[in-house]
């Protein structure tokens, strides 16, 4: 449902997308039960002259039946859904997987930073490559991220990616992510934080092995800033 | 019984109503829960003229970014957050909150307990006056310097904690005071309700016997009581952060941002169910009378209400999924939020059921009931989709959100809302309504309403997230075909906006030259129809009514009328 | 002044109305104080720190008070006694008892805090004396109020009148003492 609007570029997207369809599809089947079920009535009890209403308690076993056994069916229908999404979670939020390189994401109002590994493969070192608002990351490499914030509440969201998290000034929130396809991508801020928060984008860069290595080479130098657009 | 004893006293009231009060005493001053109820009422109305002006404002700036919005101008990004923070502010607080359950509440339950006023009238008329004081409160914070608070109705620190993160030095602190006000003043009003009802109803009217509308008022009014207090303490710090430099939401020294938004959820998720319940209970009482068929499963219904307000307690975190709260909390919150849509889809289907064998007659009010259970039902499966946490991921703050709770809460606040004003108009005000005008009004709103909000869904699906002035900075969601929805949103909602006239026009011509309404125009069973319209000061006359059977005995078999009204012996 | 509405006389639920909603406000009352003090305790749990802080509260101050609080709940218990008997008269000398009690907590707590805020602990100097202000100073608010209604109640009590509420004022002055006793751990002895 939602890839006819956003390309999966993550491995978890496709697994998040099969949980909303999921939903969908469940959730999907009693609404359009109930709407008809419910206008069938109002048009077959609609007032008739003559024809006076009957007396319905809805107390009795036998009457009650026409909600209970609908009410179990929903149960079951809840089950599968929970499953489906605690599973899901539990994979993109609660197990992390070993990374192999990390990046990290502060936020403040209202620009992303971003400080990226050197060709050492580490952050905090020398040769650092900072952007603002420009995220590089290689195609097929698991990625942690390190979410912070230098003021408000921002949140790190990557449309493609299905991926959001809050970044919470004072604190250090590690997620992880590994992309599936190259290309130029929306970041963007999902959490309100103040008058820019309208213009808090940012642009990530999903690039094959080479297209990742030539970025790095041309950033040899440690700092370096570029703007969005 | 007590009764007797005060029967003297009574006909000393009465005595008094023949006497010529001044008008402010009368109808700015009254103890009479009647009164009060039309300020709430009147106050919950110019209100939402209020909200829905903010939501055209922002929505004319959505559709056409940078254009002079008649009316206001150009909306700055400052302006457009303090309309948004504002608008979801003033229509859960300002409207929902004092006409579903201060409105209704103050109306029904005396009448429909059969008792002439509220156990604590002064109380009652003290609640009111704080309440008009925090609407002057909120309307005053928008004209102070920095303008109005910007910071979302959820007000999450540090942004809302710190004038230099916010940039509304006052006009954070004068919202925050205004939200408290109204709380006490709803803590005051629900303490009331719930004492009238357990205490004073007439005489032989069983638990099983009060019309579901007041039970509904009731259950929402504890939950509030019960849910609220964590919100005060939080409101009071996050006042001092504000004002007087502590720091318990501000992590650089040693507080917690996230703490307020558990103390805001634990309040704030309840409260959704403190402004449905009403709601769902003059649904069920317009449909009753309106189909002429005994509510399926009374019992049923009310247990399924009763359980879902105290489930309503354990499912605030997942408005927190990606807030930084531990993972593994998701995964409880994922299961207490969705066993909360059994209840609540056994109260509809029981709704539903109650129309089978029924003799509907679609007049106004019986439209507006029915079309609250066909959007309602929108509301509450797309809720399915955001209580999952998987699926929460993408969803959280898109407009699938906001498409979500506005299927409930416009449901919930202004369709229930007319439902129970075009129900109880004649017995409010002696008149009956104008039916042809109610029906444009009623197709007039109803269909630019989901003309408003189907599009946001799909909006939402495709990502645009929210609180966004404009949508051009991000090239995901600056597409064509995404900006003709938003222009098809917000055109609908002018064409809805426009509809409302219709309303206030019928309100103006069947007060003015509606047919004089009967005391029980619809043939209904509960009291309030017993008293004449508009019942009188200490409503029932000299003699109080007595029950003697459920409030919805239509077309017993045992009676040759279709209708078996509570008071009448036998 | 028009007499009571009918409604204020009924009784259905067996509890007189008075009564009942004093009880309502106490549930409303124990939900504020609960999410102030659970916010207290997970902050508290999260900051070792604060230890340091707290131990600048003077345990002696707070047990005197905790002292004078129950005391002046004795009297209200007798208050109750008196106005059951129909003895509005003593009911009221008893309230005024009660009241001085709230009085006595009240400068006693003034005088301390004054001490306090002397020394630099202020309510922004740190998260622990946010705390221990806006809690303490909301229970404070709640014995000078108290105290108030008490002296408004036992000025008609004293005419024999409207002796039902002496009860009333006794179930709230006993809530606000319970309220103490959990916030004198948990301010003063938790060091």
């Amino acid at each position: 449902m939602i890839e006819r609007y956003l390309e999966q570029a993550s491995t978890f997207a496709p697994d998040i997308d099969a949980v909303i369809l999921l939903i969908a599809v469940l959730v999907g089947f009693w609404f359009f039960l109930s709407e008809a079920v419910f206008f069938w009535l109002i048009f077959k009890f609609k007032k008739k002259d003559g024809v006076k209403g009957e007396y319905v308690s809805g107390e009795e076993k036998s009457q009650k039946r026409w909600i209970t056994v609908p009410h179990l069916l929903v149960l079951v229908c809840d089950v599968f859904i929970i499953v489906g999404a605690v599973r899901v979670w539990h994979d993109v939020k609660q197990v992390l997987p070993e990374p192999q390189a990390t990046v990290r994401v502060i936020g403040q109002q209202w620009a992303w930073t971003f400080i990226h590994p050197g060709p050492d493969g580490q952050i905090d070192t020398a040769d650092d490559i900072t952007l603002i608002d420009e995220m590089h990351v290689q195609e097929g490499v698991v990625y942690h991220y390190q979410l912070e914030s230098k003021d408000v509440l921002h949140n790190f969201s990557v449309p493609v990616f299905r991926l959001k998290q809050d970044a919470i000034p004072g604190r250090t929130i590690t997620g992880w992510f590994e992309a599936t396809r190259t290309g130029e991508y929306d970041i963007q801020c999902a959490e309100i934080c103040g008058i820019g928060h309208g213009i808090m984008g940012a642009r990530i860069f999903i690039e094959s092995k080479e297209d990742h290595a030539a970025w790095m080479n041309g950033h040899a130098k440690p700092t370096s800033v570029a703007t969005a657009r | 019984m007590a009764e007797t004893i005060a029967t003297p006293g009574a006909h000393d009231d009465h005595g008094h109503e023949h006497h010529d009060e001044g008008w402010v005493k009368k109808y700015l001053f009254s103890t009479d829960h009647k009164i009060i109820a039309m300020q709430y009422m009147f106050t919950g109305m110019a209100m939402a003229v209020i909200g829905g002006f903010f939501a055209y404002a922002f929505r004319m700036q959505l559709a056409f970014p940078g254009m002079e919005v008649p009316l206001w101008g150009v909306v700055t990004s400052a302006e457009y957050n303090s309309l948004v923070t504002n608008h979801g502010t003033i229509m859960i607080f300002w409207v929902a909150m004092p006409v579903l359950i201060a409105a209704f509440g103050n109306y029904l339950i005396p009448l429909m307990c059969g008792v002439d006023d509220m156990v604590f009238p002064r109380l009652n008329r003290l609640s009111y006056q704080i309440f008009f004081v925090s609407a002057v409160v909120l309307i005053w914070s928008f004209f102070v310097e920095g303008g109005g608070f910007g910071g979302a109705w959820t007000a999450y620190p540090p942004l809302s904690a710190k004038a230099e993160y916010s940039l509304t030095p006052s006009g954070a602190s004068l919202w925050l005071i205004a939200v408290a006000l109204e709380f006490v003043a709803f803590l005051m009003g629900g303490i009331n309700f719930v004492t009238t009802a357990m205490n004073s109803r007439a005489k032989g009217m069983g638990i099983y016997d009060i019309p579901m509308v007041v039970w509904m008022i009731v259950i929402a009014s504890i939950l509030f009581m019960a849910s609220v207090g964590p919100l005060i303490a939080g409101a009071v710090m996050l006042f001092f952060d504000q004002q007087l430099g502590t720091a318990f939401f501000d992590p650089a020294q040693g507080g917690d941002p996230i703490l307020w938004q558990h103390l805001f959820w634990f309040f704030g998720h309840p409260e959704v169910y403190v402004v449905l319940l009403p709601a769902m209970g003059i649904v069920a009482d317009v449909i009753c009378v309106m189909g002429r068929k005994k509510l399926f499963a009374y019992r049923t219904v009310l247990f399924t209400a009763i359980g879902t307000g105290v489930l309503s307690f354990t499912v605030w975190a997942h408005h927190q999924f990606i807030a930084g709260i531990d993972p593994r909390m998701a995964h409880v919150f994922t299961i207490t939020t969705l066993l909360i849509s059994i209840p609540i889809a056994e109260m509809c289907f029981c709704y539903i059921a109650t129309l089978y064998g029924g003799s509907l007659t679609l007049n106004t009010p019986m439209l507006w009931a029915l079309s609250f259970i066909a959007t309602f039902l929108i509301g509450g499966v797309t809720g399915i989709f955001l209580g999952a946490s998987g699926a929460d991921i993408y969803f959280h703050d898109t407009y699938f959100v906001l498409a979500h709770f506005h299927y409930t809460f416009f449901p919930i606040a202004i369709i229930g809302t007319f439902a129970g004003f075009t129900f109880w108009f004649p017995k409010m005000f002696g008149r009956m309504m104008n039916e042809t005008l109610g029906k444009i009004h009623f197709w007039g709103t109803i269909i630019p309403f989901n003309l408003i909000f189907l599009p946001l869904f799909v909006l939402g699906a495709a990502g645009q997230h929210r609180r966004i002035y404009n949508y051009d900075n991000f090239p995901e969601l600056a597409l064509p075909w995404m900006q003709d929805l938003r222009i098809l949103a917000t055109l609908s909602l002018i064409v809805m906006l426009g509809f409302q006239l219709v309303f206030f026009y019928n309100c103006y011509v069947s007060l003015r030259r509606g047919k004089k309404a009967p005391a029980n125009p619809w043939n209904a069973n509960t009291l309030e129809w017993l008293a004449p319209s508009p019942p009188p000061h200490g409503n029932f006359g000299d003699k109080l009514p007595e029950v003697y059977r459920g409030p919805y005995e239509y077309n017993h078999p045992d009676r040759s009328e279709d209708f078996w009204p509570q008071h009448v012996p036998n | 002044m028009s007499a009571r509405p009918i409604a204020t006389t009924r009784e259905m639920a067996g509890i007189p109305t008075g009564r009942l909603a004093v009880w309502w406000v106490i549930a409303s009352e124990i939900v504020i104080f609960g999410g102030l003090l659970a916010s207290y305790i997970m902050h508290r749990l999260a900051n070792d720190a604060w230890s340091v802080q707290a131990a600048n509260t003077n345990t002696w101050i707070g047990a005197f008070n905790t002292f004078v609080l129950l005391t002046s709940s004795l009297f209200a218990v007798l208050a109750h006694k008196a106005a059951v008997e129909g003895n509005g008269k003593k009911a009221a000398r008893l309230l005024l008892y009660t009241a001085a009690g709230g009085t006595t907590f009240a400068l006693v707590k003034a005088y301390e805090w004054s001490v306090e805020i002397s020394h630099g602990y202020t309510l922004a100097s740190n998260t622990f004396w946010s705390f221990y202000y806006t809690a303490a100073g909301l229970h404070a608010l709640h014995v000078i109020a108290g105290v108030v209604i008490m002296l408004i109640i036992a000025r008609e009590a004293a005419r024999n009148l409207e002796l039902h509420r002496v009860e009333l004022i006794g179930i709230y002055w006993h809530f606000v003492d319970i309220v103490w006793i959990f916030l004198f751990p948990l301010l003063y002895i938790a060091k």
